[in-house]
């Protein structure tokens, strides 16, 4: 063994905690944590599918939901309907369109090494819905053109705030923020240069969606949101511990083995695939991606291999209740959910900021 | 072991690099010195294939750079660079561990093994750090985190070591230290070291062979005896200096040679 100098390191001050190893993230502390958040998760489903405009019985709803309608109990029909067939799709919805947001922002944070990165501040929702408003206004008839327009919109957003923030030294946090901002209000205005192309109605139903409106949970559609939710989270959990060495610097991922190139474009196409199939369904959910990283950070780890699918599970929490907030606060009027979660996660996001 | 042959860097019109060409064996610690913009960060740089060489290219145990992969060449060659202040708070011991990652496999989905948590405590207390494995790298001092950044160079149990001013933030007592533990590695585990310093009395000190660049070209290259001399350096460093011997070590001693204005 090496002897290095034997005489006392010149240290100022000797640490009492000296081979902890209780801080960091294993692989026994991820899968703790994400159970317990899956736990969380089956709560809220079942709470939030027994409220609503019609309140449902919890024992004969448990039931009904556990044989998949079968046997519903004491339910009405009309109940069950609303349970199986708008309910349950919706809370699906939400569980997705949550985890999507949370996941891809927690990605955006580590890739970027901002915390203030987020789907929705860095004009990338935004992008998903200016895709989305392109085909629906050119490609009304097919429904798919929406989330694929969408994953463009938002991959184009991404890569042009991308571009836009680097500067010679590498992305400082200011030139994001200033980049997103940018890319953000800009597509804001081609958003709403389009509704001006659509008639009176529609752009009443479509001033809500853009806010963020989960009432539109069609079958075939939320299909789609579960797959590219799965793959899309799974691809962002496998490219986990890249990101952690990015976190600390593109050079030194780089000179660590880090394929930086191919890791980031992964990176990119994932999470734009996640904002893009969300905001084609959704509309702009925004702060989830902003606020449930940070939570999920502060309470466990900056480990992206336990953040990102922790963020995953509690943010399709988070917008379960604010769906549910949305449809029960005026009940029977509806609220848009993204306005509940920037109700919720402003206020909290300057906690936050506080508190750094 | 690592061989740069006819290297050229060239940023737009301007040429950092000209016309370099190195070898870096075993057990050889080199120490690479001049004057600010002489090249030789552009050249550590593309030792480890970090930048592309404009002409001319770099061979790693006899095959081109650019024949390996990433994690292939994290596994032969760690850099050691200026640290810089990190964006999350990161803990000693997970920065440390971020060294083990050119030997992770696709099993077990990325995390680190045992021997991996071995090697970097290990690696923790050569370098004196092992009182700090749980503190926040933004939490430390300059010094403290160049050691941690030494620290994962080491972790990754490369045979080469490229480091960029190590010491640049070290008190002298850490500066010898450091140093004495790069020499360590390179004379008993048969490791090589190339390192960039402005201080060219450690450079004398430790290393055995130093390679002098001005404006990018090679000037000489050899042992300090033969390289340090007063004319060459005087030339190479556009300053007049007087060449000793260190009273102890024998090793050339460098000192400025100012021009008082009275």
């Amino acid at each position: 063994m090496s002897s290095s100098l034997n005489k006392e390191a010149p240290t100022i001050s000797r640490n009492a905690v000296s081979l902890d190893r209780s801080a960091r993230a294993t692989l026994r502390k991820t899968l703790f944590v994400c159970g317990a958040l899956t736990v969380m998760l089956i709560f809220i489903v079942i709470i939030a599918a027994t409220l609503g405009s019609e309140r449902l019985p919890l024992v004969d709803a448990l039931r009904a939901l556990f044989t998949g309608g079968a046997s519903s109990g004491a339910l009405t029909s009309t109940q069950r309907a609303i349970l199986i067939d708008i309910r349950l799709p919706r809370i699906l919805l939400a569980a997705t369109v949550g985890a999507s947001l949370a996941a891809a922002g927690a990605s955006y944070q580590a890739l970027l090494r901002n915390a203030l990165a987020e789907p929705f501040l860095l004009g990338i929702s935004n992008g998903a819905a200016v895709g989305t408003m392109v085909a629906l206004v050119f490609f009304d008839a097919n429904e798919w053109t929406r989330p694929v327009m969408a994953f463009a919109g938002a991959l184009g957003a991404t890569l042009l705030v991308y571009r836009l923030a680097r500067g010679r030294a590498g992305a400082s946090p200011e030139r994001l923020i200033l980049a997103g901002v940018i890319v953000m209000t800009f597509q804001s205005s081609v958003i709403v240069f389009i509704t001006t192309l659509m008639d009176a109605t529609r752009i009443r139903s479509f001033t809500f969606w853009l806010l963020g409106d989960l009432s539109q949970a069609a079958s075939g559609s939320l299909w789609i949101a579960v797959v590219s939710t799965i793959a899309g989270v799974a691809a962002l959990t496998f490219r986990a511990r890249q990101l952690n060495l990015l976190m600390l610097g593109e050079r030194d991922a780089f000179d660590l083995g880090v394929e930086v190139e191919r890791v980031r474009l992964q990176v990119f196409l994932a999470a734009s695939l996640l904002v893009g199939v969300s905001v084609a369904l959704s509309g702009s959910v925004g702060y989830v991606g902003l606020v449930v990283p940070h939570l999920v950070r502060m309470s466990t780890s900056g480990d992206s291999r336990l953040t990102i699918p922790a963020a995953a599970l509690a943010g399709a929490s988070f917008v379960i209740v604010a769906d549910t907030l949305a449809r029960t606060v005026i009940a029977p009027r509806e609220l848009p959910v993204g306005a509940i979660t920037a109700l919720i996660g402003a206020p909290l996001f300057i906690y936050l900021l506080k508190r750094r | 072991m690592l061989e740069a042959r006819n290297v050229n860097i060239n940023y737009g019109m301007r040429q950092a690099v000209v016309n370099v060409s190195l070898r870096v064996s075993p057990g050889d610690m080199t120490a690479i010195v001049g004057a600010n913009g002489a090249g030789k960060s552009s050249l550590l740089r593309a030792l480890n294939g970090a930048i592309q060489p404009s002409r001319g290219e770099i061979f790693l145990d006899g095959k081109p750079l650019n024949s390996y992969a990433r994690r292939a060449i994290g596994r032969r060659i760690a850099v050691v660079t200026q640290e810089a202040l990190l964006a999350f708070p990161v803990s000693v011991l997970e920065y440390v561990l971020g060294g083990r990652y050119p030997w992770s496999g696709p099993g077990t989905w990325g995390w680190e093994s045992e021997r991996d948590l071995e090697i970097a405590f290990e690696v923790l207390r050569e370098t004196e750090l092992d009182n700090f494995s749980a503190r926040l790298m933004n939490e430390l001092s300059g010094g403290e985190r160049q050691r941690v950044v030494l620290a994962r160079a080491l972790a990754t149990t490369a045979g080469i070591l490229l480091l960029d001013e190590p010491t640049a933030n070290l008190d002298l007592a850490h500066q010898a230290s450091m140093l004495t533990l790069v020499r360590e590695h390179c004379d008993e585990r048969a490791k090589a070291a190339v390192i960039v310093t402005h201080d060219i009395n450690l450079a004398a000190e430790f290393a055995n062979r130093i390679v002098l660049l001005k404006s990018g070209h090679l000037i000489a290259a050899g042992n300090p005896h033969e390289v340090l001399t007063e004319e060459l350096l005087s030339e190479v460093l556009e300053i007049k200096v007087l060449v000793d011997a260190h009273p102890l070590s024998g090793a050339p001693r460098i000192t400025p040679a100012h021009e008082l204005r009275r």
